[in-house]
């Protein structure tokens, strides 16, 4: 039976398990058609690649190479640094050329350290494709683990956060249900539709070495049913499998969300705060699979992926193979160039995607669509609201509706606006996931999104510095308590000096009836007075060995002897 | 080359604020015209004068504040509250009391609390209150329906209706007005007749209310219905209050048929439809949250039995709106809805939410 032949409501009905839903969520014009009817064409290679070290979730890898040096294809360049971080490898082969700050894909443009390749176009692996894995099945998960590991792959459904390290999580509990994230539910983007259609076997092989890997009683592959080809696709190279179901799942925005995803499945929701290893589920993209695929099979690291160059300022959308580090330019060039409209780049979807204001910026292994587009195809400059301005919420509750984790946004918003940030933590603020559906639905298009940003990193920063001002709180009451403690010890210090010397003197005046010691009250004094300075210097350095232990010893021994002045 | 840069999401769905409006004063015709086939084209001309003083004076505000003028008033919200406020009035209202009315409204209730969005009570409803306190004959003077024959408003001609709005002229009221029949079941339950025979005594009272009150009240319906089905409003507010009315007379009434007004009446009597369905879902000023629209819509019904019932006006719907209207900041703080992922609470402010999750 052609699946594709069904219609869309049809295709959900061919799903053999329950599917539930999740709360709001929105239909957006998707766009899908515009760059979906092609297969993936290689990008090629252009004549520079700039690969910046820190295109993951953690700590930046650390570069192996030098400016000048030689490096092949598959070659590492910069290695993991730490428990959470990936290693980043050469894309093709070439020279180095420059190591140090170039803009990154950013929403602010910042620029981070980048190892520039000049590339020699032979697109040699010299001696660094790593030794295919012949038989995964009876290879020991540490070592499957490890070339995951090796070959720096990260999440590509945007996350980007290291596989392995996921994947070693299931350590944790046993995973009850593999879920491959195939919905793909923004507007514009079509990699991993077409990706389906085009590699469903590699995909398939990439999933039955996740299911070696996490030994998941079942494995699912949600697919939003507009895309009726790829689940034609998978289903068609699943068929032979009894644990792997191909589920169609009905589009609507955010459906492509791990914790929507999780409800639509399962019904179940992950804990505010929580990870879904908690109930037993693993989510993972298509991309991210077949990426898996070709490090074991193939051994080739994450050095490419799939890229939807799409948009009405591009010529001809499609999705392309591209090398990690491509600039922008060479994927519109690839697609037969800009048109008039190409006003606005964007990475990522309409949605949740950003703005990128250069097109010399490299493509990373989160990019997974380049969408050019026009400005009056964006919510600020879209000449039907050229007369509606943002106006002031009117509480009509739409964003209420649509929130797919049940937020208030209008209260929120009120909230933000009046910086009254506790009451908006009371609101949750920390669960909003940035999906956009409050200010796509907004009748006064007020930019919600934007104010929850604020408000996220307000509340952030906030944070910070109320750490920042306990501890020196605590530090300035530990002084005073030292130096109330010095005090006090100087004074017992000095009160039982006192009583000795009176009863030395005691002692001495009997003496002096008695034996008529040659004593002169003079002498006394001297004695006193050296006997005191010994005191005194003591009690200093005793404070001073306390308070080597703190920083600021300095302070305290100047008031210590201040007081004792 | 070089990109504009702007914030995600970049896309947004067709929705206005003006096209939200637009469906509230679509939906407010089929009840507007039945009020107009009983009354007579007087409750036109008040809509017509209430408008043409809101726009105006939303337009003085708007200048005075240094607002852009294009923009606020094509959101319609002006008009919106200058057509609830009309259908408030009786027909043939001398104009310099609209005006009075409108003023308190935009002016008032809404520009001195910061314009549209920030009003935290409903114009209309402050308009008529500031009327029904100040003017309350000219408010209680409510022509003859069509129903009873030639003495009808709508016999007078046009001209004739002009010059009692902004003339000298009055009309003999007393001839041509009638009170409406929550005043006079009020009235004769006071003076301890009981509700059948205040109902049976007066026949008109008896097609008044089973006649023009339940048709007109029908027709607001219908728009509200509308109004759901287009989704503008929410089913919380109209079902808790009418819900919370029908049960309240009911139960009163089950307990002394003679001394209280059937559910039906309560219903169906003054502006009860209308305030459900059009002034108690008032986005702005109402509850926001699933539950909290519940409670806010369920004591707007309790206020409206008490007031009618023990109060001194005849209607009440300003009043209980107004009442609750303060009480929705409270409100919706103490009902946020479980957020995705957190512990089912029964009292939800985020407050105690973050409590529970600290024990976790």
């Amino acid at each position: 039976m052609n699946a594709s032949l069904l219609s869309n409501r049809s295709l959900a009905e061919t799903t053999s398990i329950k599917l539930y839903k999740f709360h709001g969520g929105v239909h957006p014009p998707f766009h899908k058609k515009d760059s979906n009817q092609k297969p993936i064409e290689s990008a090629g290679i252009p004549s520079k690649l700039i690969v910046p070290i820190h295109q993951h979730i953690g700590k930046s890898a650390e570069v192996v190479v030098n400016v000048g040096d030689l490096v092949k294809k598959g070659q590492l360049i910069a290695e993991k640094s730490d428990v959470i971080s990936a290693a980043i490898h050469a894309p093709t082969s070439g020279t180095v050329t420059y190591i140090g700050e170039h803009s990154i894909p950013h929403p602010s443009g910042l620029a981070e350290i980048c190892v520039i390749i000049e590339t020699d176009g032979e697109d040699d692996w010299g001696h660094f494709k790593l030794p295919p894995i012949e038989d995964p099945d009876n290879t020991d998960s540490s070592v499957l683990l490890e070339r995951i590991e090796q070959a720096g792959i990260v999440g590509l459904g945007g996350a980007v956060f290291p596989t392995s390290i996921k994947l070693a999580s299931s350590g944790i509990k046993h995973i009850e249900t593999l879920i491959i994230n195939g919905a793909e539910c923004e507007p514009y983007i079509t990699c991993d539709d077409r990706l389906m259609q085009d590699r469903s076997a590699d995909i398939v092989k990439g999933i039955q070495l996740l299911q070696a890997l996490v030994k998941p009683q079942r494995c699912l592959i949600a697919i939003e049913d507009n895309k009726p080809e790829a689940i034609a696709a998978m289903r068609n190279a699943t068929a032979e499998l009894s644990n792997i179901e191909v589920v169609a799942i009905p589009t609507i925005y955010p459906s492509g969300g791990e914790k929507q995803l999780i409800e639509i499945l399962t019904g179940k929701e992950v804990r505010s705060g929580g990870i879904p290893i908690e109930l037993g589920l693993m989510c993972l993209n298509i991309g991210t699979s077949y990426s898996i695929y070709k490090a074991i099979y193939l051994g080739e690291p994450l050095i490419s992926r799939i890229i939807t160059v799409t948009g009405n300022g591009i010529q001809h959308p499609q999705n392309f193979e591209v090398l990690i580090g491509t600039p922008f330019s060479h994927l519109a060039e690839k697609a037969g160039g800009y048109t008039k409209m190409a006003e606005n780049l964007i990475m990522g979807g309409p949605m949740m995607g950003f703005a990128i204001p250069d097109d010399a910026v490299p493509v990373i292994k989160a990019t997974n669509c380049a969408l050019f587009i026009s400005a009056t195809s964006l919510r600020e400059s879209n000449p039907a609201f050229s007369n509606q301005p943002t106006l002031p919420c009117i509480r009509c509750g739409k964003c209420m509706e649509v929130c797919p984790v049940k937020l208030l946004p209008q209260q929120l918003y009120w909230h933000i606006r009046a910086k009254d940030f506790e009451k908006a933590e009371d609101h949750s603020l920390r669960d909003c996931i940035d999906c956009g559906c409050c200010s796509y639905v907004c009748p006064s298009h007020i930019p919600l999104v934007d104010y929850f940003r604020f408000g996220k990193s307000e509340i952030r920063e906030q944070k910070v510095a109320l750490e920042k001002a306990d501890l020196s709180r605590q530090r300035h009451e530990f002084l005073l308590y030292r130096k109330e403690r010095d005090k006090r010890e100087r004074e017992e210090k000095r009160a039982a000096h006192k009583a000795a010397l009176q009863e030395k003197k005691a002692a001495s005046k009997s003496d002096s009836t008695t034996g008529g010691q040659s004593s002169s009250p003079k002498a006394d004094a001297i004695k006193a007075a050296m006997e005191r300075a010994k005191a005194k210097k003591l009690a200093r350095t005793e404070s001073e060995k306390m308070d080597t232990k703190e920083s600021d010893t300095k302070t305290v021994a100047k008031a210590s002897t201040e007081e004792a002045q | 080359m070089k990109f504009k840069t702007k914030t995600s999401p970049f896309l947004n769905s067709s929705q206005n604020i003006n096209s939200v409006m637009l469906q509230v004063l679509l939906a407010l015709i089929p009840g507007t015209l039945t009020l107009m086939y009983f009354f007579g084209t007087g409750i036109l001309l008040n809509v017509i004068i209430s408008i043409v003083f809101a726009v105006s004076l939303e337009t003085l505000a708007l200048i005075i504040r240094k607002r852009p003028l294009l923009p606020f008033l094509s959101d319609l919200s002006a008009i919106v509250t200058a057509w609830l406020f009309a259908l408030t009035l009786p027909p043939l209202m001398p104009w310099w009391i609209i005006f009075v009315g409108i003023f308190f409204a935009i002016i008032i209730a809404k520009h001195l609390y910061g314009g549209l969005g920030y009003n935290p009570f409903n114009p209309a409803m402050v308009g008529f209150a500031v009327l029904i306190v100040s003017f309350p004959f000219e408010m209680s003077q409510w022509v003859h329906p069509r129903t009873f024959g030639d003495l009808g408003a709508y016999d007078f001609s046009l001209m004739e209706k002009l010059s009692f709005i902004f003339g000298n002229q009055k009309p003999a009221w007393d001839a041509i007005t009638m009170a409406t029949p929550l005043d006079e079941v009020k009235t004769g339950l006071r003076a301890g007749t009981d509700f059948s025979s205040v109902m049976k005594e007066s026949s008109y009272l008896q097609t008044l209310s089973q006649n023009t009150w339940l048709w007109s009240s029908l027709a607001f319906m219908l728009g509200g219905i509308w109004l759901l089905y287009k989704k503008v409003i929410q089913w919380q507010i109209p079902v808790a209050l009418l819900g919370t009315l029908f049960l309240l007379s009911a139960v009163f009434y089950l307990f002394s048929a003679d001394s209280f007004a059937s559910p039906l009446f309560h219903i169906t009597s003054g502006a009860t439809i209308l305030g459900a369905f059009f002034i108690a879902t008032d986005p702005v000023s109402a509850s926001t949250t699933p539950v909290g629209k519940l409670i806010y819509g369920a004591s707007i019904g309790f206020f409206i039995y008490i007031i009618r019932v023990w109060g001194n006006y005849p209607d009440a719907i300003a009043f209980a709106v107004l009442i609750m209207n303060m009480a929705v900041p409270m409100i919706d703080y103490y009902t946020q809805p479980r957020v995705f992922g957190h512990k089912p609470s029964f009292f939800s402010s985020g407050a105690t939410q973050r409590k529970q999750d600290k024990k976790l």
